[in-house]
C-alpha cells in the first residue's frame, strides 16, 4: 500500500499520530464543555493543529490562510460575537426536543463509522505527492497562485463579489434604526428624578465592595443602612451565580454598636474593626 | 367621392370622442358637457350632410364605395379588415341618425335640464351615436356586430339611466335587464349567422359575402339557416314577434331616448340588416316568407296593443312596433319592398321622433304624467306641440300628402303584388297591411283627441301646462315639417326608389292583385273610417278618468296579450327550475364529490405537518440521517460489490 | 505511515462537527461545528491534492475557506440580530415556523 511516488517520512507519522488524537479530543470537547467560550477555544486548538497539518502534508499556503482566517478572523470574530451576546450565556445540556439526543449520537457516530470504514475500505491509487512525480514542479505557493489566477480566476473574482456582499449584508442586518428620540443627558436625569418615587436609586450605584469586609468584584457592597445591594455585582456574575455572600451582614450588629456607642464613631472603623 | 371619404371616420368619431370626453372627464365637464354632446353630434351631421351631397354629385354607378382603414383581425383564414361602406343605404341611415340625433340631443339639454346627471345622458347618447353609426357604416359583419353591440349597451344604459333615487328606480333596472337579455336572444342569431357565413364563404365582409358568387354557391338550406338567424337578430333588436316584450319597458327611460333609441333609430336596426342582407334573403324563399310573417303578426300585435294602453309613451311605443312590422312585412317581399321598407323608416324617424318628442312636451307640462286619461283639453295651452304633433298625426295615418302616405302606400301595394305560385300571399299580407293601417288610425287618433281634445280636462290638481323653453319646441317644429313634408319631397316620382336602386336592385314592376287606385282609395277609407270612430269615442264622448274594464280583448291588450306572462311561464321560470337544478347538483353533487381530494390532501398534510416541529435541529437531524441513509446504500450497493 | 489516515482524521471530525450542529442548542457553538465540518472537508481536499498530485484539491480548499469567511460574518450578523430581539442564542426558541 505503500505509495510509490510518496514516502511519507518518519517525522511526519510521529506529528499525525501525537496532534490526531488531541484534535479529535478538542473536537469532542465542542460537544462536551459547557460554556461557549470554552468551545471556541477548543476550535482554535483544532485549527490552529489543522493548519500545522496543511504544512506537513505539502500545503505551507493554505497553513498560512488557514492561521489567518480561521483563527486569526474567524474565530475572533466568533468570540467578539460571544461577548456581544454575553458570555454568561452558557448552555444547558439538557435536552428539551425528545430523542434528539440518541438520534444526534446515533446519526454521529453513524456517520463517522460510514465514512471511515468507506475510506478504509476503498482503494485509492497510489500517491504521488505534490513534488513526488515531478521533483522540478514548483508545488506553492507559486503554483497554487498560477492556478488561481490562470484557470480559475472567474471564480477568484466572483468570490471576490461574495465578499464584498456578506460584509455589506452583515452592515444591513445588524444596522439598528433608532425608534425613539435619541436620549441625552437631560432625559436621562431627567427620567430618573421622575421615577424617583418608585424606589430607583437617584445616584450611580454603589461599586462592589463597598462598605464590605472584601472589595473582590463578586462580593456586594453594603447600603447605608447595612443591607447589602445585590445590583453592585455584575449582571453576568449574578447570571451564573458566582457572586458571594458578604461574610456577615452586619446589619444588627450596626444597630447594637449604635446602641452601645450612640452612633458617634465613623464608618471607617467600624470597618477596620469587622 | 373619394376626396371626401377621408372624412367618414369622423362621422363615428366626433360622437365617440365626445362619448370619451364625457365619461372620462367626470364631474368637472357637468358645466358644459350638455353642448360638448350637441356639438360633437352636430359636427357628425355637417359630415354628413357634405358626404351626401358629394354622393349625389357623383354618377350612379360610383355611388358605392368601400373605405378601408385598416387590418382588423388575422386569426388563421378569417382576415377582417375595419372598413367603412359608404352607398346610399348607410348615407340615408347617416343622415338619419345625425340629423335627428342632433334634435333630440338639443331637445334633451332643456329636457334633462334639472337631472343632476345631465352630463351622463349626454355621454351616453353620444356613445349610442357613435355605435349606431359603426352600425350602419360597417363592410363587414363582425365590424356591424360591433355597432350592434354598441347600440345594445348604450340602450341598456339609457332605459336604466334613472336607477337610482326614484320611486320606480327598480322597475327601470328591470326594464333595462329585460332589454339586454332579450337582445342577447337576438345577438346570438346574429353570432350564429356569423358564423354559418363564415364556414361558407370564408370572410365576412359584404363585398365578399353577398356578392352573386358567394350566394350563388349558398345551398338552399345554408341559405334559409342564414337568413333565419338573421331575422332571429333582427326579431331582438328591432323588438319583432315573439323578442317585443322588452320595447314596452323600454319606455321607463328619459323620453329623448325613447325618441332616438327605441323609436327613429336603434329599432330600425333590424330592418337595416334585413334589406343589407338581401341577396342572401332572396335566396331564400322560406326565410323570406318567415320575415313577411313575423311583419304581419307584430304589424297587428303592436296595432291592437297599442288600442288598449292608457300610457301615451306606451302607445308610442306598441305604435314602434306595428310600424315597424310594416318595414320588416316590406323587407321581406324583395327587391319590391327594400325601397320602402327604407323610405318608411326614413319617415317613421321623423314623425315618431317627432310624435316621442312632442309627448315628452307634454309630460314637462303635465309634470310627468303619462296617464292620457288625465289629460284632455292641451291644445290651448300647448298650441306648438299641439301642431307639431298633429302633423305627426296625420302622417302617421297615411292621409295624403303627409309623409307617411308616401311610404306606407308603397308598402301596403307591395304587399299586395302576388307572388308566382302562391297566389293566397297577395291577398293574406295586402289584408293584413290594409287592416294595420285602420287599426293605427283608430289608436293614433285615439291618442291625439285623448291628449289634445275633448271638452274637460281631466288633470289632477295644480297643473299648469306650458310650452317648454325654445330648445324643446325648435326640435319639434323642425321634426314636424320633416313629417309633413319629406315624403312629399322624396316621394314623388320615385326620387328614393332610384336612390337607393344601388343598393336594392332594381326591383321590376309587378301589377297588385288589385288596381293601384283602388288599393289607395280603400286604404284612404279604412283608415278614416277608424280615425272617426277613435273621434266620436275619445273626443266626441266623454273619457272616463279611471279605465274602464273593457272587454276580454281591451283587458288582453292591456297587458300586452299576455306576451310577458308567456314568457314568464314558457322561458323564464323553466329557466328558474333549470338553474336551481344546476345550482343544487352543483353544490351537492359536483362540489361535494370533489371535495373529497382536497379532504384527502388536508388528511395527508395534518398528518405529515407534525414532522414540522419549527426546531432547526430537528431539521438538521433528518437532512443528516438522510445523507446517512444515502451512504449507507450507496456502500451496500457499489462499495460492496465494486471497491477491491 | 498509510496517507489515508488523514482522510479517516477528516471524517471523524466530520462527524464529530455534525453531532455538535444536532446536539448544541447555543446558536455560536451549533455554527462552529458547521465550521469544523468545512475544515474536516477542507482537510480531506488536502490531502486528496497531495494523494494525486494535482493542486486543484488546494484551491478548492481555499475557496471553501474564503466562502466560510463570508457565511460566518451573515451568520454571525443574523445571530446577533436574533439575539438583539429574542434576547437568545438558543437555536430552539426560534421555532415559531411550524405545522
Amino acid at each position: 500500500m505503500t505509495p510509490a511516488g510518496l514516502e511519507i517520512s518518519g517525522g511526519e507519522t510521529v506529528l499525525f499520530w501525537v496532534i490526531a488524537p488531541l484534535m479529535v479530543l478538542a473536537a469532542l470537547g465542542l460537544l462536551f464543555v459547557k460554556r461557549a467560550v470554552h468551545a471556541a477555544m477548543c476550535l482554535v486548538f483544532v485549527m490552529v493543529s489543522m493548519a500545522i497539518l496543511y504544512i506537513a502534508q505539502e500545503a505551507p499556503f493554505l497553513g498560512v490562510v488557514q492561521v489567518v482566517v480561521y483563527t486569526g478572523a474567524v474565530m475572533m470574530l466568533f468570540l467578539f460575537v460571544l461577548m456581544l451576546v454575553g458570555v454568561d450565556a452558557s448552555d444547558s445540556l439538557t435536552e428539551t426536543i425528545r430523542g434528539q439526543r440518541w438520534i444526534g449520537l446515533l446519526i454521529g457516530i453513524g456517520l463517522a463509522i460510514v465514512l471511515g470504514g468507506v475510506v478504509g475500505r476503498a482503494a485509492f491509487p497510489p500517491a504521488v505527492g505534490l513534488n513526488g512525480g515531478d521533483p522540478g514542479g514548483v508545488a506553492n505557493p507559486q503554483g497554487l497562485a498560477r492556478v488561481l489566477f490562470a484557470d480559475y480566476v472567474l471564480a477568484m473574482e466572483a468570490v471576490g463579489v461574495l465578499l464584498v456582499t456578506a460584509a455589506v449584508g452583515a452592515l444591513v442586518l445588524t444596522h439598528r434604526r433608532r425608534l425613539t428620540p435619541k436620549q441625552d443627558q437631560r432625559a436621562v436625569a431627567d427620567a430618573r428624578i421622575r421615577a424617583l418615587p418608585d424606589g430607583v436609586v437617584l445616584t450611580p450605584l454603589p461599586s462592589p465592595g463597598v462598605y464590605a469586609t472584601s472589595n473582590a468584584m463578586d462580593t456586594p457592597a453594603l447600603g447605608p443602612d447595612g443591607e447589602q445591594v445585590p445590583q453592585s455585582v455584575s449582571r453576568v456574575l449574578r447570571i451564573r451565580g458566582q457572586e458571594k455572600a458578604a461574610p456577615h451582614a452586619p446589619g444588627t450588629e450596626l444597630v447594637e454598636t449604635q446602641a452601645q456607642v450612640g452612633g458617634s464613631r465613623s464608618t471607617g472603623t467600624r470597618e477596620g474593626e469587622a | 367621392m373619394n376626396e371626401v371619404i377621408g372624412l367618414a371616420p369622423w362621422l363615428v368619431g366626433f360622437p365617440l370622442i365626445g362619448a370619451a370626453i364625457l365619461l372620462l372627464g367626470g364631474r368637472a365637464t357637468d358645466r358644459w358637457g350638455h353642448w360638448l354632446g350637441v356639438l360633437a353630434s352636430g359636427a357628425s351631421m355637417v359630415v354628413a350632410f357634405i358626404l351626401m351631397f358629394r354622393m349625389i354629385g357623383t354618377p350612379v354607378e360610383e355611388r358605392s364605395v368601400d373605405h378601408h382603414l385598416w387590418t382588423w383581425l388575422s386569426a388563421g383564414d378569417l382576415g377582417v379588415d375595419l372598413g367603412l361602406r359608404l352607398d346610399p343605404l348607410s348615407v340615408t341611415f347617416v343622415m338619419l341618425v345625425t340629423f335627428v340625433g342632433t334634435l333630440i340631443h338639443i331637445y334633451s339639454v332643456a329636457y334633462m335640464d334639472h337631472d343632476p346627471d345631465r352630463r351622463r345622458f349626454f355621454a351616453y347618447l353620444n356613445l349610442f351615436v357613435a355605435a349606431m353609426l359603426v352600425l350602419v357604416l360597417a363592410d363587414s359583419y363582425l365590424l356591424l356586430f360591433v355597432g350592434w353591440e354598441g347600440v345594445g349597451l348604450a340602450s341598456y344604459l339609457l332605459i336604466g339611466f334613472w336607477d337610482t333615487g326614484r320611486p320606480s328606480a327598480r322597475e327601470n333596472a328591470v326594464a333595462a335587464k329585460k332589454a339586454f337579455v332579450m337582445n342577447r336572444i337576438g345577438d346570438m342569431g346574429l353570432i350564429a349567422a356569423m358564423a354559418l357565413l363564415f364556414a361558407h364563404a370564408g370572410a365576412l365582409d359584404f363585398g365578399t359575402v353577398l356578392s352573386d358568387d358567394s350566394v350563388g354557391a349558398m345551398s338552399q338550406a345554408t341559405a334559409t339557416a342564414v337568413g333565419l338567424c338573421l331575422l332571429l337578430a333582427a326579431c331582438g333588436k328591432s323588438a319583432q314577434f315573439p323578442l317585443q316584450a322588452w320595447l314596452g319597458d323600454a319606455m321607463a327611460g328619459p323620453t329623448p331616448v325613447s325618441a332616438l333609441i327605441h323609436a327613429a333609430t336603434m329599432v330600425t336596426a333590424g330592418v337595416y340588416l334585413m334589406v343589407r342582407s338581401g341577396a342572401i334573403l332572396e335566396a331564400a324563399p322560406t326565410a323570406q316568407l318567415v320575415v313577411v310573417l313575423v311583419g304581419a303578426v307584430t304589424l297587428l300585435f303592436g296595432a291592437i296593443v297599442g288600442c288598449a294602453k292608457d300610457d301615451i309613451k306606451k302607445a308610442l311605443a306598441a305604435s314602434t312596433m306595428s310600424q315597424i312590422g310594416y318595414m320588416m312585412l316590406a323587407a321581406g317581399l324583395g327587391p319590391a319592398g327594400y325601397a320602402f321598407a327604407i323610405f318608411h323608416l326614413l319617415t317613421h324617424g321623423f314623425f315618431k321622433a317627432g310624435l316621442f318628442l312632442g309627448a315628452g312636451s307634454v309630460m314637462h307640462a303635465m309634470g310627468d304624467q303619462t296617464d292620457m286619461r288625465r289629460f284632455g283639453g292641451l291644445s290651448r295651452f300647448l298650441p306648438i306641440t299641439w301642431i307639431t304633433m298633429g302633423l305627426g298625426w296625420l302622417a302617421i295615418l297615411g292621409i295624403p300628402p303627409f309623409s307617411g302616405f308616401w311610404s306606407k302606400d308603397g308598402i301596403i301595394e307591395a304587399a299586395f303584388i302576388p307572388v308566382e305560385g302562391q297566389p293566397w300571399r297577395a291577398w293574406v299580407f295586402g289584408t293584413v297591411a290594409v287592416l294595420g293601417a285602420a287599426i293605427t288610425a283608430f289608436y293614433m287618433t285615439r291618442l291625439f283627441f285623448m291628449t289634445f281634445g275633448g271638452r274637460r280636462p281631466r288633470w289632477t290638481e295644480n297643473q299648469h301646462p306650458h310650452e317648454g323653453s325654445p330648445l324643446m319646441w325648435w326640435p319639434l317644429v323642425f321634426l314636424g315639417v320633416g313629417s309633413a313634408a319629406l315624403g312629399l319631397v322624396l316621394g314623388i316620382g320615385g326620387t328614393f326608389t332610384t336612390w337607393l336602386e344601388p343598393v336594392t336592385g332594381h326591383a321590376e314592376h309587378h301589377e297588385p292583385v288589385l288596381p293601384v287606385p283602388v288599393i289607395i282609395t280603400a286604404t284612404l277609407v279604412v283608415v278614416v273610417l277608424g280615425a272617426l270612430l277613435a273621434f266620436r269615442m275619445y273626443a266626441v264622448n266623454l273619457v272616463p278618468e279611471e279605465a274602464p274594464r273593457g272587454s276580454v280583448l281591451t283587458r288582453a291588450a292591456r297587458r300586452d296579450l299576455y306576451q310577458d306572462a308567456a314568457n314568464e311561464t314558457l322561458v323564464m321560470k323553466p329557466g328558474y327550475g333549470l338553474a336551481r337544478v344546476v345550482q343544487v347538483g352543483d353544490r351537492d353533487v359536483v362540489d361535494r364529490g370533489w371535495s373529497v381530494l382536497p379532504q384527502a390532501v388536508s388528511w395527508f398534510g395534518g398528518v405529515f405537518r407534525k414532522a414540522q416541529t419549527g426546531y432547526v435541529r430537528s431539521y438538521a437531524a433528518g437532512m443528516a440521517g438522510g445523507v446517512l441513509v444515502i451512504a449507507v446504500v450507496v456502500w451496500l450497493v457499489v462499495g460492496l460489490g465494486g471497491a477491491q | 505511515m498509510d496517507i489515508t489516515n488523514y482522510v479517516v482524521l477528516a471524517a471523524v471530525l466530520f462527524a464529530v462537527g455534525a453531532t455538535t450542529v444536532l446536539l448544541r442548542r447555543n446558536a455560536i457553538v451549533v455554527f462552529m461545528g458547521v465550521e469544523l465540518m468545512l475544515n474536516a472537508t477542507n482537510l480531506a481536499f488536502v490531502t486528496f491534492a497531495r494523494m494525486h498530485g494535482d493542486l486543484t484539491g488546494q484551491v478548492l480548499a481555499f475557496f471553501v475557506m474564503v466562502v466560510a469567511a463570508a457565511e460566518v460574518v451573515v451568520g454571525l450578523a443574523i445571530i446577533v440580530t436574533i439575539f438583539r430581539t429574542r434576547r437568545s442564542a438558543s437555536v430552539d426558541d426560534v421555532n415559531l415556523l411550524k405545522g
